[in-house]
Protein backbone atom coordinates (compact mmCIF):
# COMPACT_ATOMS: atom_id res chain seq x y z
CA UNK A 1 0.00 0.00 0.00
CA UNK A 2 1.49 3.24 -1.03
CA UNK A 3 0.95 5.80 1.84
CA UNK A 4 -1.33 8.65 1.64
CA UNK A 5 1.66 11.16 1.84
CA UNK A 6 3.42 10.15 -1.15
CA UNK A 7 0.47 10.98 -3.47
CA UNK A 8 0.55 13.98 -1.84
CA UNK A 9 3.77 15.34 -1.49
CA UNK A 10 3.86 14.21 -5.99
CA UNK A 11 0.92 16.30 -6.51
CA UNK A 12 2.49 19.20 -4.35
CA UNK A 13 5.34 19.02 -6.72
CA UNK A 14 3.34 19.06 -9.76
CA UNK A 15 1.15 21.96 -8.53
CA UNK A 16 4.17 23.99 -7.79
CA UNK A 17 5.74 22.87 -11.45
CA UNK A 18 2.62 24.52 -12.97
CA UNK A 19 2.60 27.89 -10.54
CA UNK A 20 5.73 27.95 -11.50
CA UNK A 21 4.75 27.32 -15.26
CA UNK A 22 1.51 30.26 -14.95
CA UNK A 23 3.50 32.80 -13.35
CA UNK A 24 6.88 32.67 -15.28
CA UNK A 25 6.52 31.97 -18.09
CA UNK A 26 5.70 34.33 -21.53
CA UNK A 27 4.19 32.19 -23.69
CA UNK A 28 -0.01 32.07 -23.09
CA UNK A 29 -0.16 28.51 -24.43
CA UNK A 30 2.74 27.84 -21.89
CA UNK A 31 1.08 29.53 -19.02
CA UNK A 32 -1.87 27.72 -20.04
CA UNK A 33 0.06 24.20 -19.49
CA UNK A 34 0.79 24.87 -16.11
CA UNK A 35 -2.64 25.82 -15.63
CA UNK A 36 -3.17 21.79 -16.40
CA UNK A 37 -0.73 20.73 -14.48
CA UNK A 38 -1.88 22.44 -11.26
CA UNK A 39 -5.45 20.99 -12.03
CA UNK A 40 -4.14 17.45 -12.17
CA UNK A 41 -2.23 18.08 -9.28
CA UNK A 42 -5.70 18.84 -7.51
CA UNK A 43 -7.52 15.77 -9.07
CA UNK A 44 -4.47 13.48 -7.60
CA UNK A 45 -5.03 15.01 -4.19
CA UNK A 46 -8.93 14.73 -4.36
CA UNK A 47 -8.98 10.88 -5.90
CA UNK A 48 -6.25 10.26 -2.99
CA UNK A 49 -8.31 11.53 -0.21
CA UNK A 50 -11.26 9.50 -1.60
CA UNK A 51 -9.14 6.10 -1.71
CA UNK A 52 -7.78 6.98 2.09
CA UNK A 53 -11.00 8.26 3.31
CA UNK A 54 -14.08 6.90 5.07
CA UNK A 55 -16.09 3.70 3.41
CA UNK A 56 -14.50 4.48 -0.36
CA UNK A 57 -16.66 2.04 -1.53
CA UNK A 58 -20.09 3.80 -0.25
CA UNK A 59 -18.82 7.53 -0.79
CA UNK A 60 -17.57 8.02 -4.44
CA UNK A 61 -17.87 12.00 -4.01
CA UNK A 62 -13.67 12.08 -4.37
CA UNK A 63 -14.05 10.77 -7.65
CA UNK A 64 -17.45 12.32 -8.73
CA UNK A 65 -15.16 15.89 -8.21
CA UNK A 66 -11.93 14.66 -9.95
CA UNK A 67 -14.86 14.28 -13.19
CA UNK A 68 -15.99 17.40 -12.70
CA UNK A 69 -12.54 18.78 -12.78
CA UNK A 70 -12.06 16.74 -15.89
CA UNK A 71 -14.81 18.29 -17.57
CA UNK A 72 -13.99 21.59 -16.44
CA UNK A 73 -10.74 21.35 -17.40
CA UNK A 74 -11.96 20.63 -20.97
CA UNK A 75 -14.14 23.38 -20.84
CA UNK A 76 -11.31 25.90 -19.90
CA UNK A 77 -8.76 24.73 -22.71
CA UNK A 78 -11.08 24.67 -25.50
CA UNK A 79 -12.05 28.10 -24.29
CA UNK A 80 -8.27 29.34 -23.50
CA UNK A 81 -6.92 28.10 -27.15
CA UNK A 82 -9.66 29.60 -29.16
CA UNK A 83 -8.50 33.07 -26.75
CA UNK A 84 -5.22 32.99 -28.09
CA UNK A 85 -6.12 32.14 -31.73
CA UNK A 86 -7.94 35.41 -31.93
CA UNK A 87 -5.68 37.24 -30.00
CA UNK A 88 -2.78 35.74 -32.00
CA UNK A 89 -5.21 36.93 -35.07
CA UNK A 90 -5.70 40.59 -34.27
CA UNK A 91 -1.95 41.12 -32.79
CA UNK A 92 0.46 38.33 -34.35
CA UNK A 93 1.72 37.61 -31.25
CA UNK A 94 1.00 35.60 -28.16
CA UNK A 95 3.55 37.45 -25.82
CA UNK A 96 1.76 37.85 -22.87
CA UNK A 97 4.03 40.88 -22.05
CA UNK A 98 3.12 42.67 -25.36
CA UNK A 99 -0.38 42.18 -24.45
CA UNK A 100 -1.37 45.25 -23.18
CA UNK A 101 -4.27 47.30 -24.95
CA UNK A 102 -6.10 47.07 -21.59
CA UNK A 103 -3.28 48.73 -19.65
CA UNK A 104 -4.42 52.49 -19.10
CA UNK B 1 18.05 -0.74 4.80
CA UNK B 2 20.84 1.00 6.36
CA UNK B 3 22.65 3.84 4.68
CA UNK B 4 26.40 4.92 5.33
CA UNK B 5 25.52 8.06 7.37
CA UNK B 6 23.26 5.98 10.07
CA UNK B 7 19.95 7.17 8.33
CA UNK B 8 17.16 4.29 8.39
CA UNK B 9 15.44 4.06 4.79
CA UNK B 10 12.68 1.66 4.97
CA UNK B 11 12.53 -0.96 2.14
CA UNK B 12 9.89 0.03 -0.32
CA UNK B 13 7.33 -2.90 -1.58
CA UNK B 14 6.89 -4.16 -4.94
CA UNK B 15 3.69 -1.88 -5.31
CA UNK B 16 5.78 0.92 -3.55
CA UNK B 17 8.80 0.49 -5.74
CA UNK B 18 6.35 0.78 -8.92
CA UNK B 19 4.95 3.37 -7.57
CA UNK B 20 7.91 5.51 -7.24
CA UNK B 21 9.18 4.98 -11.01
CA UNK B 22 5.68 6.19 -11.81
CA UNK B 23 5.99 9.60 -9.78
CA UNK B 24 9.35 10.34 -10.57
CA UNK B 25 8.41 9.60 -14.42
CA UNK B 26 5.41 11.81 -13.72
CA UNK B 27 7.34 14.56 -11.65
CA UNK B 28 10.31 14.98 -14.25
CA UNK B 29 7.71 15.09 -16.98
CA UNK B 30 5.89 18.02 -15.24
CA UNK B 31 9.47 19.86 -14.61
CA UNK B 32 9.90 19.61 -18.30
CA UNK B 33 6.62 21.20 -19.02
CA UNK B 34 7.83 24.29 -17.55
CA UNK B 35 11.46 24.24 -17.95
CA UNK B 36 11.68 22.96 -22.10
CA UNK B 37 12.90 25.65 -24.27
CA UNK B 38 10.71 24.63 -27.02
CA UNK B 39 7.14 24.88 -26.77
CA UNK B 40 5.90 21.41 -28.55
CA UNK B 41 8.46 19.77 -26.54
CA UNK B 42 6.54 21.41 -23.54
CA UNK B 43 3.22 20.09 -24.93
CA UNK B 44 4.96 16.21 -25.14
CA UNK B 45 5.92 16.41 -21.68
CA UNK B 46 2.92 17.83 -20.37
CA UNK B 47 1.05 14.55 -22.57
CA UNK B 48 3.82 12.46 -20.79
CA UNK B 49 2.81 14.15 -17.77
CA UNK B 50 -0.60 13.36 -18.37
CA UNK B 51 0.07 9.45 -18.78
CA UNK B 52 1.73 9.46 -15.44
CA UNK B 53 -0.98 11.00 -13.31
CA UNK B 54 -3.09 8.28 -15.44
CA UNK B 55 -0.81 5.52 -13.85
CA UNK B 56 -1.79 7.27 -10.37
CA UNK B 57 -5.06 6.99 -10.92
CA UNK B 58 -4.34 3.27 -11.18
CA UNK B 59 -2.82 2.88 -8.18
CA UNK B 60 -5.79 4.77 -6.60
CA UNK B 61 -7.93 1.90 -7.77
CA UNK B 62 -9.51 4.71 -9.89
CA UNK B 63 -9.46 2.79 -13.46
CA UNK B 64 -12.72 5.13 -14.39
CA UNK B 65 -10.59 8.29 -14.03
CA UNK B 66 -7.58 6.80 -16.08
CA UNK B 67 -9.48 5.56 -18.74
CA UNK B 68 -11.09 9.53 -18.88
CA UNK B 69 -7.91 11.13 -17.80
CA UNK B 70 -6.44 9.18 -21.21
CA UNK B 71 -9.47 10.02 -23.42
CA UNK B 72 -9.83 13.34 -22.33
CA UNK B 73 -6.61 14.81 -21.29
CA UNK B 74 -4.22 13.26 -23.95
CA UNK B 75 -6.81 12.75 -26.32
CA UNK B 76 -8.35 16.19 -26.42
CA UNK B 77 -6.92 18.59 -24.23
CA UNK B 78 -2.56 17.80 -25.62
CA UNK B 79 -4.01 17.72 -28.55
CA UNK B 80 -5.67 20.88 -28.83
CA UNK B 81 -2.53 22.08 -27.38
CA UNK B 82 -0.46 21.17 -30.25
CA UNK B 83 -2.76 22.43 -32.49
CA UNK B 84 -2.71 26.20 -31.08
CA UNK B 85 0.80 25.59 -30.89
CA UNK B 86 1.29 24.75 -34.68
CA UNK B 87 -1.47 27.68 -35.79
CA UNK B 88 0.09 30.71 -33.95
CA UNK B 89 3.95 29.82 -34.49
CA UNK B 90 4.31 30.39 -31.48
CA UNK B 91 8.02 28.86 -31.06
CA UNK B 92 9.65 31.74 -30.05
CA UNK B 93 12.85 30.70 -32.26
CA UNK B 94 16.04 33.10 -30.90
CA UNK B 95 14.03 35.13 -28.65
CA UNK B 96 16.35 36.23 -26.29
CA UNK B 97 14.03 34.82 -23.12
CA UNK B 98 11.08 32.37 -22.79
CA UNK B 99 10.76 33.89 -19.54
CA UNK B 100 8.79 37.25 -18.40
CA UNK B 101 10.31 39.78 -15.81
CA UNK B 102 8.71 38.48 -12.77
CA UNK B 103 10.08 34.74 -13.41
CA UNK B 104 12.65 35.60 -10.56
CA UNK B 105 9.94 36.02 -7.95
CA UNK B 106 7.87 33.36 -9.56
CA UNK B 107 10.57 30.68 -9.06
CA UNK B 108 10.85 31.62 -5.06
CA UNK B 109 7.64 31.80 -4.47
CA UNK B 110 6.90 28.16 -6.29
CA UNK B 111 9.98 26.51 -4.49
CA UNK B 112 8.75 27.91 -1.50
CA UNK B 113 4.99 27.31 -1.53
CA UNK B 114 6.31 23.75 -2.34
CA UNK B 115 8.47 23.42 0.43
CA UNK B 116 5.19 24.62 2.23
CA UNK B 117 2.89 21.76 1.13
CA UNK B 118 5.76 19.11 1.45
CA UNK B 119 6.42 20.08 5.14
CA UNK B 120 2.65 20.24 5.72
CA UNK B 121 2.06 16.61 4.13
CA UNK B 122 4.84 14.75 5.75
CA UNK B 123 3.76 16.64 9.56
CA UNK B 124 0.37 15.67 8.84
CA UNK B 125 -0.53 12.47 10.71
CA UNK B 126 -2.59 10.71 7.73
CA UNK B 127 -4.03 7.24 8.18
CA UNK B 128 -1.60 4.82 7.12
CA UNK B 129 -3.86 2.95 4.58
CA UNK B 130 -7.22 3.02 2.84
CA UNK B 131 -9.98 0.78 3.79
CA UNK B 132 -9.97 -1.53 0.81
CA UNK B 133 -11.43 -1.29 -2.52
CA UNK B 134 -12.93 -3.42 -4.91
CA UNK B 135 -12.27 -2.00 -8.16
CA UNK B 136 -14.20 -3.56 -10.20
CA UNK B 137 -17.72 -3.05 -12.66
CA UNK B 138 -19.68 -2.28 -9.87
CA UNK B 139 -17.94 0.68 -8.26
CA UNK B 140 -17.82 2.28 -11.96
CA UNK B 141 -21.71 1.73 -11.82
CA UNK B 142 -22.03 3.22 -8.58
CA UNK B 143 -20.39 6.07 -9.86
CA UNK B 144 -22.90 6.32 -12.75
CA UNK B 145 -25.28 6.34 -10.80
CA UNK B 146 -23.93 9.18 -8.23
CA UNK B 147 -24.09 11.06 -11.65
CA UNK B 148 -27.47 10.84 -11.99
CA UNK B 149 -28.69 10.40 -8.38
CA UNK B 150 -27.14 12.85 -5.92
CA UNK B 151 -24.84 15.36 -8.28
CA UNK B 152 -27.64 14.97 -11.43
CA UNK B 153 -28.19 19.05 -10.83
CA UNK B 154 -24.10 19.44 -11.01
CA UNK B 155 -24.04 16.94 -14.10
CA UNK B 156 -26.40 18.68 -16.13
CA UNK B 157 -24.69 21.99 -15.30
CA UNK B 158 -21.81 20.71 -16.58
CA UNK B 159 -22.92 19.31 -19.50
CA UNK B 160 -24.60 22.75 -20.31
CA UNK B 161 -21.27 24.25 -19.45
CA UNK B 162 -19.00 22.14 -22.42
CA UNK B 163 -21.55 22.89 -24.63
CA UNK B 164 -21.57 26.46 -23.92
CA UNK B 165 -17.73 26.55 -24.05
CA UNK B 166 -17.55 24.84 -27.24
CA UNK B 167 -20.24 26.86 -28.94
CA UNK B 168 -17.88 30.31 -27.31
CA UNK B 169 -14.83 28.53 -28.85
CA UNK B 170 -15.67 28.06 -32.16
CA UNK B 171 -17.85 32.18 -32.11
CA UNK B 172 -14.59 33.22 -30.51
CA UNK B 173 -12.06 31.39 -33.12
CA UNK B 174 -13.52 31.63 -36.66
CA UNK B 175 -12.43 33.68 -39.24
CA UNK B 176 -14.21 37.28 -39.65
Amino acid sequence: MVPLSWYLMLAAFLFSCGLYGALARRNAIAMLMGIELMLNAANINLVAFWRHGVGPMEDLTGQVFAVFIIGLAAAEAAVGLALIIAVYRERRTIDVEELDILAG
Amino acid sequence: MQLPLGIEVPIPTFEQFVFLQVALLTAVAGLAVVTSRNLFHSALALTLTFFGVAGVYVFLEAEFLAISQILVYIGAIAMLIAFAIMLTRSMMYGRTSLLNHQWGKSSLFAFLFFIGLLAFARATPWPEAGEPVIADEALISALGKEFVTTYVIAFEVLGLLLLLALVGAVMLARDR
